[in-house]
């Protein structure tokens, strides 16, 4: 039997894929696809995707001739179409409280953040404890290039695109127990490379936890670059946490221990001021921080020029990633669980 | 022409620095990542800043036994003022977008605001009143009004370190509290001193 498709070209039959192999491949994807939020997501991100596929390039290069570079591949249904903010900003304005409270500090002490060996303990309460060097994390999976956007808890914002693969990944190698409803991420505190620690800010090292479907989401990114090179120090590197929906604080800097618990982790800026600080910690214009409205915010890098200081965006729940993770709350009170 | 002529101009220019830095850094695209947000702490600062040698001069006529800090006195106050009118100015705009209602309920809702709103609103009636037509005018109770200043000194400091509350980052703040009760500190012991020494019967 010979096949024309619409053009009337004959199609060679050792190019016909046989039904029961293409519905095979369909169920697979399918299957992929509905994991355990998968199903939420595809509408969104198949819409995304849409939008994208035409005009698909490669990952962002880095517009730093001196820095490391690193291979990844676009993945366009989790990025969003937004103008980027300019590395320059992305690489000196920060929060990373090891090396100064000012956010001109990271940029200008980080220096001496030694990111080569680097090993991340994996432990609690998994099947397979394991302490893994970066190398084998870098390993884990293909590496994605995610465009997001994060928003400061302090009321600004930036469009950044990271270089990582999905927690996941793993999550799912680790094995996790029955008990482990929690993980706790334990960041990197030696005050020889941290000049910050001297400060009493906060108490070190700086901890972040997330529940764990939370940390299972597909978008929640495990993160080892950005703008196409590896991650600069003073962003975070060599791995940290990027939790695109909660404020930026909750992404941890310079992983250094991931341990699954029972309870609920105390966060650090929870316990520094529990009254402003929660938990959750999800972008949410409808509740306020008690010492400023979360109702808009500024977006970096935006204007500038003939417009210095462009007015505020609204800010979108979730960081306007409702559709893909509003799920994962359903029936709690936001403004109780802040 | 005597040096202390020149000496007015000149404090008159220097004090306008701060702001000439801010349009110099705009001018070359370096206002960090966030200029909204560094040039509103910038004038802010200014403004606790030019407030604070204000208050100082009065100390520093008593400490030095020198009439000529006084001079000085009402210049450095209406620069506390202005830095003040453009921090408020730029929060009620992009802030509020000069929306009236929007800004009052952020002034009710955080005390942070609250606090700095009334150390602007209570310079107002100070900068108004600082010609000499008005101080022969008001004669004691110029005096009176402009002992307002100490609360403006106090809500200023609040406002700055509930600003930084929530990160518990008090160093550069905690200077500028130290700073102000000193200055509030001393006028308070030199009125003890003084009533002290009336009641005794004694020469001051």
């Amino acid at each position: 039997m010979r096949r024309q498709d619409e053009l009337g070209r004959v199609i060679p039959a050792s190019e016909i894929t046989p039904r029961e192999v293409f519905e095979q491949r369909r169920s697979l994807i399918r299957a992929a696809a509905a994991g355990a939020f998968g199903a939420a997501l595809s509408p969104f991100f198949a819409r995304q995707a849409f939008a994208k596929s035409a005009e698909s390039a490669g990952p962002t290069p880095s517009p730093n001739a001196n820095s490391e570079k690193l291979a990844a591949t676009v993945n366009a249904q989790y990025s969003t179409k937004e103008k980027l903010t300019r590395y320059k900003d992305v690489t000196s304005y920060n929060n990373f409280y090891e090396f100064g409270t000012d956010k001109g500090d990271p940029v200008e002490y980080a220096h001496t953040l030694i990111t080569r060996p680097w090993t991340v303990a994996v432990e609690g309460h998994v099947r397979n404890p394991k302490v893994y060097d970066i190398d084998e994390l870098l390993k884990l999976a293909p590496l994605e290039e995610r465009i997001y956007r994060l928003r400061c808890v302090e009321g600004w914002s930036m469009v950044i695109p990271w270089i990582g693969v999905s927690l996941s990944e793993l999550i799912r190698k680790v094995e996790p127990t029955g008990n482990a409803k929690y993980i706790e991420f334990v960041t990197l505190a030696d005050r020889k490379q941290m000049p910050g620690l001297s400060s009493p800010v906060l108490e070190w090292p700086y901890v972040e936890g997330l529940r764990l479907d939370e940390a299972m989401h597909p978008l929640t990114l495990l993160t080892f670059g950005l703008y196409g090179e590896v991650l600069p120090k003073q962003n975070g590197a060599p791995v940290r946490l990027v939790v695109p929906w909660k404020y930026g604080f909750k992404s941890a800097k310079s992983i250094v221990r991931i341990r699954f618990t029972e309870t609920e982790p105390k966060n650090s800026w929870q316990v520094a001021a529990p009254h402003e600080y929660g938990f959750y910690s999800n972008v949410n214009p409808g509740v306020p921080h008690p010492r400023w409205s979360q109702a808009t915010e500024q977006r970096i890098g935006e204007g500038g020029g003939s417009v210095l200081f462009p007015p505020k965006r609204k800010t979108l729940l979730f960081n306007g990633y409702a559709e893909q993770v509003a799920s994962l709350y359903t029936g709690m009170d936001l403004k109780k669980h802040f | 022409m005597r040096p202390s002529d020149l000496l007015r101009p000149a404090v008159f220019i220097a004090a306008l620095l701060p702001l000439a830095r801010l349009v110099w850094l705009g001018w070359h695209d370096d206002l960090t990542a966030n200029p909204f947000e560094f040039v509103t702490r910038s004038t802010g600062t200014w403004a606790l800043v030019f407030l604070c040698l204000s208050l100082s001069m009065t100390p520093a006529k008593r400490l030095t036994g020198l009439t000529q800090w006084i001079k000085y006195r009402r210049m450095l106050g209406l620069y506390s003022f202005f830095y003040a009118v453009l921090h408020f100015t730029l929060w009620f705009w992009v802030d509020h977008t000069l929306d009236v209602q929007a800004m009052w309920l952020d002034v009710l809702e955080r005390p942070f605001i609250a606090a700095g709103f009334t150390a602007f609103v209570l310079l107002i009636p100070l900068a108004a009143t600082s010609t000499k037509g008005m101080m022969r005018r008001l004669g004691h109770n110029w005096v009176r009004l402009h002992r307002l200043v100490y609360v403006i000194a106090i809500a200023a400091i609040l406002h700055y370190w509930w600003h930084k509350a929530g990160k518990n980052d008090f160093g550069t703040v905690g200077i500028y509290a130290g700073v102000v009760t000193w200055l509030l500190g001393i006028r308070l012991w030199w009125a003890w001193r003084d009533a002290w020494r009336r009641r005794a019967g004694r020469p001051g």
